[in-house]
């Protein structure tokens, strides 16, 4: 027995008996010989649960985490607050612990949530029908392109070279697999310059606010897209759409998004969610499970899985999609982060985002050797170059616990020196100054070294 | 479960205006008027109408809610191809430690160094599992690592030059293999089954030709049975240049006992939501790495954990994100894969250790010959005979067919009537194969009292419907709510509250 299992000796004898075996051996007697392990797996042995404890806390000192320093890293997922009562709530094992709802009457409790959660998300979008969660950001952008497709057979993706690199990839991935084109439009002064589309494009696909942190204008990028007859796909930051004008009011088709700004952990990546909200005319294009409201034959108020001919279980190779698990835990932390904030509150938290990077940007702007890569309208995340070896800089700051953000230069080597901040409601005025004092330092420094360096 | 009045109100309805939980930190920047921030055409014109609540509220309307699920803490969770078993309590301790759940995913590596070594070890201790060397760890979910095990099997056969166009799946397959297949460009080829439950071979021999790219295959099937054919597969597939693709789903019953690595196959996916205790959260989050051979590693997502041997000062290695993968398919989602749910199932596997692993797969499969065994005892098997009479692995498939004719209750009747014995029914029609199926997994974390139990309220059951099948035609009663009207509620959905402007 391990600490999981319980079938003791006197269990075996009788449970192989009502089997008619004498040995658990027996029960494998259809796997060929040929194929059975003759050693064990080299795992080495089992060990108690303080040794795993141990072992998995000392991997965890061996990272720095946003607690350990002061963290201006943003780039997608972003150090927010989470409130105690979330974790409270989703740690419940009865929210923990069940498989997707498929049984309905002993399932109201998580299908209610999701109906909340799609409600949420609706009214955060502005658009009608909201699913109840995809994998995560990303995926979720080519989730859409896979809709866009469906829809309307076209062989071509306009892509902003303002959305996340990780999405484009991601869409990049499987348009492959669809032998679709994927072409990018360019980024002037930081905002889609989009040019007219031809009759080919199934969707136009962009982000809001977009990678460098600039607000979009989405309606006039969705007219461009209607014009040429494609989609309009918007991965959007859900927090900030508390302040911007919603998908929906600015004729976007599709909005996706990453969850985690919504109550979740950083978690180095994962688990969070996605969202995926579209209009009326898409909702049995959708991927992925929706909850709808339905009565029982008491005619007592209750939930139900919906739409499930859209799903693999039921349509198999017709199926809108492939997705099975989602995220269904990380939205329901989504929601109860909404219900937290509520109305006034989420308003109040962004526009506090929206003060503190403005004056991270005004700060920052003012340092010798920085400047702004755009002057656009922005939220909590903004985007400037140095004059100075970026990833030098980085270290630099990261020595004295101070994580400046994010370098450009991977994804983008038009920003070799670039670097994108990102002001959460974490970060204080004090933050802010002790960025600016680091990276005033820094850059200094590296100019100095670099200019020692030229001479020699 | 507590029953009141009011008990269906959503969170929106217990809201008023004025009422909120949060409250913003101070203002200590010189505050900008708002229009200069966010020019007023960019705004929304109308708020969110997220609700206005104070925070006991929230917590008793979310606890409220939690009372009106059934959970496997609280109770047996036989649902088939699910794996429900017992979700070890030191994971949520272990990956709530902010080294792991507060790390940002694109901190660079040499302040990551716990995370990427986690990540590394997980890789290997799968790839060892499996018997494939290379693991990638990205995909989100079994479905996505389905997703990424055909697009690997595309760029395989696209980088000899090869174009084909078909992927076969057996009768028996999961609705998410064919949805995948789809998606990733081909076209579903399906493949039946022989009257031992298993592939039938000569339909296989028959399909398989150079226009098919892959076989995807559960081993054990979903009927519960080990393929006892899977050398001759093997063959016949790798013969006409294709893939074997090996889901995950069904791992529980061979981890140390048989590896799919060995059985010929080249590309693996996990579910770490099911053979490796990542709690199921009501629907996620999971996790669906993938192990594959060497000749597709040149194609696994971007980027992968490596270690590289230290340069510097020799003292110890380091770990690292590669990105410089020229045939790599590209990624299938943002940032590294679902990092939390790695530290649970890689703290699972260190509990465990290689005799764990076995004696978890040999007490699965015990389990369910012995409930097996125990239902034909109890004298069920009469009306819910086993699709195929053989020793079944991990989870096994009853056919309600002979319920339904003599006893003229449906499974689906059965089912629901269990919910009122405190049991999470079976997963029920599917595979699709069988006529009313039920499929039954009750996992290694069950003991013998558990199946007893469960088999003494299948007989009860059964019983009762002899005398009187419209008890459990109408079940259940004890539940939340009752039998709901799915139909009208996807011909006219309602998926969002409604609200009224305010």
């Amino acid at each position: 027995m391990t600490r999981y299992t319980s079938v003791t000796d006197a269990d075996l004898s009788e449970m192989l008996g009502t089997i008619g075996v004498d040995s658990v051996e027996e029960l494998f007697a259809d796997i060929p010989a040929s194929l059975r392990m003759q050693r064990e797996l080299s795992l080495g042995p089992g060990l108690s649960e303080q040794e795993v404890y141990e072992e998995l806390k000392t991997l965890a000192a061996r990272s720095t985490s946003a607690e350990d320093e002061v963290s201006f890293l943003g780039a997608g997922m972003y150090d927010h607050y989470a409130p105690a009562l979330i974790d409270s709530i989703i740690l419940r094992s009865e929210f923990l612990t069940p498989y997707t709802p498929y049984q309905p009457e002993i399932s109201q409790g998580g299908l209610q949530a999701m109906f909340e959660y799609q409600t949420a998300i609706s009214e955060l979008t502005g658009l009608p029908v909201s699913n109840a969660s995809v994998y995560e950001g990303p995926s979720a952008v080519a989730a859409a392109g896979y809709v866009a497709q469906n829809t309307n057979d076209r062989k071509r993706f306009v892509i902003s070279r303002g959305v996340h690199p990780h999405s484009r990839e991601c869409v990049r991935t499987l348009a492959h697999a669809w032998e679709m084109d994927v072409v990018e439009a360019p980024l002037t002064n930081g905002v889609t310059a989009l040019e007219d589309l031809t009759d080919d494009v199934s969707a136009v696909i962009v982000q809001q606010p977009n990678f460098l942190g600039a607000v979009e204008d989405l309606t006039s990028l969705a007219n461009t897209a209607k014009q040429a007859g494609a989609l309009t796909i918007a991965a959007c930051d859900p927090l900030p759409l508390a302040l911007l004008k919603t998908p929906g009011e600015c004729g976007v088709d599709i909005a996706v998004g990453e969850g985690q700004t919504l109550g979740n952990r950083l978690d180095f990546g994962g688990p969070s969610f996605g969202f995926f909200a579209a209009t009326q005319a898409l909702v049995r294009r959708m991927p992925g499970r929706i909850a709808g409201e339905t009565k029982d034959i008491d005619g007592k108020r209750g939930f139900v899985l919906t739409l499930q001919t859209r799903e693999q279980h039921i349509r198999r190779e017709k199926a809108t999609s492939n997705i099975c698990t989602a995220q269904a835990l990380n939205a329901l932390a989504g929601v109860i982060y909404l219900s937290w904030l509520g109305r006034r509150g989420i308003v109040e938290l962004v526009e506090l985002m929206l003060q503190r990077t403005a004056y991270a940007r005004d700060r920052l702007q003012s340092i010798e050797g920085v400047t702004l890569i755009h002057d656009q309208p922005v939220v909590r995340e903004f985007a400037i170059n140095l004059d100075a070896p970026v990833q030098r800089v980085v270290a630099r700051c990261q020595e004295q616990g101070i994580n400046p953000g994010y370098a450009l230069g991977r994804d983008y080597p038009e920003y070799e020196n670039g670097l994108l901040v990102a002001i959460t409601e974490r970060r204080t005025k004090a933050d802010i100054d002790r960025l600016a004092d680091a990276l005033t330092a820094a850059i200094a420094a590296e100019r100095t070294t670099g200019t020692r360096k030229a001479r020699a | 479960m507590i029953r009141e009045a009011d008990d269906t109100l959503t969170i929106y309805e217990r809201s008023k205006p004025g009422r909120r939980a949060f409250v913003a930190p101070t203002t200590d920047v010189p505050e900008r008027p708002l229009d200069e921030l966010l020019p007023p055409d960019a705004r929304r014109t109308e708020p969110a109408r997220l609700p206005e609540v104070a925070e006991p509220e929230i917590v008793r309307h979310y606890n409220r809610l939690s009372k009106r699920n059934f959970d496997l803490d609280t109770g047996f969770y036989p649902l088939g191809s699910c794996t429900m078993k017992h979700n070890p309590k030191l994971h949520e301790r272990v990956a709530g430690l902010p080294g792991h759940a507060r790390m940002h995913p694109l901190q660079d590596p040499h302040y990551a160094q716990g995370a990427l070594e986690l990540m590394w070890r997980l890789q290997d201790a799968l790839g060892e599992i499996a018997g494939l060397p290379h693991v990638s760890l990205q995909p989100s979910a079994g479905s996505q690592g389905e997703l990424a095990g055909v697009l690997l099997t595309r760029a395989l056969h696209e980088d000899r030059g090869e174009h084909r166009t078909k992927v076969l799946t057996p009768d028996t397959a999961h609705g998410t293999n064919p949805a995948t297949v789809t998606m990733a460009g081909y076209d579903v080829v399906k493949v039946g089954i022989d009257a031992h439950g298993n592939v039938d071979l000569d339909d296989l021999r028959a399909k398989a030709d150079e226009d098919v790219a892959c076989l995807m295959l559960t081993n054990p099937s979903t009927l519960g049975l080990f393929e006892t054919g899977i050398e001759e597969i093997e063959r016949i597939v790798h013969g006409v240049g294709a893939t074997l693709y090996y889901d995950g789903a069904n791992l529980n019953a061979i981890m140390g006992i048989s590896r799919p690595g060995d059985m010929g196959f080249d590309i693996v996916h996990f579910n770490l939501h099911k053979s490796f205790t990542q709690p199921h959260g009501g629907g996620g989050p999971g996790a669906g790495p993938v192990a594959v051979s060497d000749r597709i590693e040149p194609y696994l997502p971007r980027p992968q954990v490596v270690r590289r041997e230290s340069t510097t000062n020799g003292s110890s290695a380091f770990f690292d994100l590669d990105y410089d993968r020229p045939k790599s398919i590209g990624r299938l989602r943002g940032f590294q894969g679902n990092y939390g749910v790695f530290v649970r199932s890689y703290a699972y596997i260190r509990s465990l250790g290689a005799p764990g692993l076995l004696e978890a797969s040999e007490t699965a499969v015990l389990n369910a010959n012995y409930l097996l065994a125990k239902l034909r005892t109890a004298g069920v098997a009469e009306y819910l005979p086993v699709a195929y009479d053989r020793l079944c692995m991990h989870e096994f498939v009853l056919s309600g067919e002979p319920m339904r004719h003599q006893l003229h209750i449906k499974t689906l009747d059965l089912a629901k009537r269990l919910l009122d014995h405190g049991v999470h029914p079976p997963t029920v029609y599917f595979p699709l194969v069988v006529e009313e199926a039920l499929m039954v997994e009750p996992t290694e974390t069950e003991t013998k009292e558990t199946l007893d139990h469960f088999a003494e309220i299948v007989a009860d059951i059964l019983k009762e419907a002899a005398e009187d099948p419209e008890i459990a035609r109408a079940a259940p009663y004890t539940t939340p709510v009752r039998r709901l009207d799915e139909a009208t509620a996807a011909r006219h959905p309602i998926v969002r509250q409604a609200m009224v402007r305010n």
